[in-house]
């Protein structure tokens, strides 16, 4: 019995300089969570996988709204793992995020890793919409098979408008069934950790940070829009969130005002 | 369609710069990653349905006859690399300049007034399809080809690699860019928003270290 | 398509003589020549004896990046500015007469930059003795041998010996050393080259470059005449 869930949330300013959650629904196997938020002017939710998921055939969805001026942070109890489920025959599994922020809003989405297990198949697809003076961190992670075993099937898209302009559009496809050398030299080489962390900010309308190379299979890059995007491939999952840790560090730090 | 003019557009002698540029093979060389006939075919693989497909659909859609601006801007946002954007405006540029000598057009001249630093290459590569009076198909066909004819041609020189091996791999790739090709131009007549936005995370990261090289044989 | 109009058009296609402003655009000159012979170093001699009285900017065709223009840099014999360097995927006679497309960025982007500019040079990288520029990249261009490369050079022709604007023999300072026989050089260039001038120079002295400076005035003045 394949599993169909959409779970939501809206955060709005609490009129005292903090967020509230009018909205927050939890559906089967995603469980929304308030947690403690570090920060203070921040809501923060976390995402408490109820049982596995996804298998294939099931289809998620999380929703989440950023009102104009408020701030929210959005994690994970655990990495997700998507795994092939009873039935052979079971169409791939969708696990489809939707995203928007509104003026002045902040967006710390960071969630956990997507692990593609041997024998699943998952499109995931990531789409997000920025208000001109939105603010957005995003990180994403695909580990490509848990430990010492064959990836699943997975693609995944992250598609990120501004302004109603589009500022990301990136497709990845691993494993069985993606198209050939998705492996080799010109994409991975044998890495089965793969990142994208994405930091939108207004302020980099004045200039965004310059091209660095974060070691030699990791780049922090100014987008063609107001954002960075670091791109980093590793052998595991651990090298790979340490990459990202410091990027996401540095890049912080460097905007202290905009996101207390 | 005039077939004979796909032919000039997609020889590797149409004057666009396209020598110059080893589509990320310089620094897959340097790395060790490509260092035979295989690896070679193995990485122009992995371009060509990442990268290739990418490319080969916007030029499918300027071919099409998709507004060049918005494509360009969806270009942009296909390619988070800044190195690769300069190398696709360069490109682009040279590109518009041996259109408008060959097959002169309105809607290239309105590019080349909007974009004078030049718009990404391939949404400038399928106007000028467009302008020979080529179809969405015969343009990702040249977009798709040239993601892998680059490289291999590079990796000739880089390697010293036989170049009938070089051009055994391109052959031996010729059903697979077909399949991009079509791909890409189905995608291109279901509108902007039905692009892919296929990516290889190497070719990224790569190109931003390959573009800080102190001393290189290729442009990119 | 919605598609806004600059106020100076397009970019020209090829060699056209004038910009898109109507202005006319400076003389573009070609350095050509075997490896080692002295294009750069007659280019750095040409900017340093042109430079007071004239608006120059270089183009230099490097196999590796950077080289030729690098050392013009650090002779500083123009400002940064006035020096680019085209990239030319390890085959810099491709990037002169087969695909100019890049060259002619190059020297239009000089223009706009730091024009208006009277002089562009526009240095080859060293290549083999066919190496010739494209009348679509350049107006003129010259052809540097030198005798320690052998004084059957110009005997045995080719099309940069045998067809360019002028041929400069240059390091003649070196002909006692290494065997070569100028006035043979002379002869055999004379009969290669139809009544193409030729020029023989040194530049071990500043004023070594002066018959090649001569013949850029006359070929600006009638540029510009």
């Amino acid at each position: 019995m394949s599993v169909r869930a959409r779970a939501r949330l809206r955060a709005e300013p609490d009129g005292r300089g903090g967020s509230a959650l009018p909205v927050l629904e939890s559906d089967g196997p995603l469980a929304l969570r308030r947690t403690r938020s570090p920060r203070p002017a921040y809501a923060r939710v976390t995402v408490v996988g109820a049982m596995s998921a996804p298998l294939n055939g099931d289809h998620l969805a999380v929703e989440a709204q950023v009102a104009d001026g408020a701030r929210l942070t959005v994690d994970a109890a655990a990495a997700t793992v998507a795994l092939p489920g009873p039935r052979a025959d079971a169409d791939p599994s969708t696990y489809t995020v939707d995203l928007t922020v509104g003026e002045g809003a902040v967006l710390h989405w960071l969630p956990e890793q997507l692990v593609s297990a041997s024998g699943s198949r998952l499109h995931q697809i990531t789409r997000v919409r920025l208000a001109p003076t939105a603010r957005l961190l995003l990180r994403e992670e695909q580990i490509l098979g848990r430990h010492d075993e064959p990836t699943g099937a997975l693609t995944t898209r992250l598609t990120v408008h501004r302004a109603g302009r589009p500022l990301l559009d990136q497709q990845l496809a691993y494993g069985p069934g993606a198209p050939g050398g998705w492996d080799g030299p010109a994409v991975l080489a044998g890495h089965r950790a793969v990142g994208q962390l994405l930091l939108a900010d207004p302020a980099f309308e004045e200039g965004p940070p310059p091209s660095r190379l974060l070691g030699p299979t990791a780049a922090l890059t100014p987008l063609a829009g107001p954002a960075v995007l670091v791109t980093a491939v590793a052998p595991d999952a651990r090298l790979l969130r340490g990459l990202l840790d410091d990027a996401t560090r540095e890049l912080l730090d460097g905007l202290k005002e905009d996101h207390p | 369609m005039s077939r004979a003019a796909l032919l000039v557009l997609a020889d590797g002698r149409f004057p666009a710069g396209g020598h110059a540029h080893s589509g990320g093979a310089e620094p897959a060389v340097a790395e060790g990653r490509v260092h035979d006939a295989d690896s070679l075919a193995d990485f122009c693989r992995g371009r060509l349905h990442t990268a290739g497909l990418t490319a080969a659909a916007l030029a499918a859609a300027a071919a099409h006859g998709l507004d060049p601006l918005a494509l360009d801007a969806a270009a942009d946002a296909r390619t988070p690399s800044p190195a690769l954007r300069a190398t696709a405006r360069r490109l682009g540029r040279q590109m518009m300049r041996a259109a408008r000598a060959t097959w002169p057009s309105p809607e290239l001249d309105a590019l080349a007034a909007a974009r004078p630093r030049g718009a990404h290459q391939p949404v400038v590569l399928g106007l000028t399809a467009r302008s020979a009076g080529l179809g969405p198909e015969d343009a990702a066909h040249c977009a798709a080809y040239e993601t892998v004819s680059g490289p291999a041609t590079a990796v000739v020189r880089l390697l010293s690699l036989d170049p009938y091996h070089a051009t055994a791999v391109l052959a031996r790739l010729a059903p697979e860019t077909d399949r991009v090709a079509q791909a890409a131009a189905e995608a291109a007549r279901r509108g902007i928003d039905a692009l892919p936005a296929a990516s290889a995370p190497l070719l990224d990261i790569t190109a931003e270290a390959h573009a800080a090289w102190p001393v290189r044989l290729f442009a990119s | 398509m919605h598609l806004g109009h600059t106020h100076d058009g397009p970019a020209a296609v090829s060699a056209d003589a004038t910009r898109p402003d109507g202005t006319r655009r400076a003389l573009r000159i070609g350095l050509g020549g075997p490896v080692g012979s002295g294009k750069t170093a007659t280019v750095a001699a040409l900017c340093r004896e042109l430079r007071d009285r004239l608006s120059i900017a270089v183009v230099t065709n490097d196999i590796y990046t950077r080289e030729d223009a690098d050392f013009l840099l650090n002779n500083a014999v123009l400002p940064p500015e006035r020096i680019q360097a085209v990239e030319t995927g390890a085959c810099p006679h491709t990037a002169i007469r087969d695909d100019i497309s890049a060259n002619l960025e190059a020297v239009e982007d000089l223009e706009d930059a730091v024009g208006p500019l009277d002089l562009i040079l526009v240095e080859s990288g060293g290549d083999n003795l066919t190496a010739t520029f494209s009348k679509g990249l350049v107006d003129a261009q010259i052809f540097v041998i030198d005798v320690a490369g052998g004084d059957d050079i110009p005997r045995k022709g080719g099309p940069g010996v045998t067809t360019a604007d002028l041929l400069v023999v240059n390091k003649t300072d070196l002909a006692p050393y290494v065997g070569s026989d100028l006035e043979r050089m002379a002869l055999d260039a004379e009969k290669q080259r139809g009544g193409l001038p030729v020029a023989f120079t040194s530049l071990t002295s500043a004023e070594g470059v002066g018959p090649v400076a001569d013949w850029v005035r006359a070929r600006l003045a009638a540029w510009t005449a």
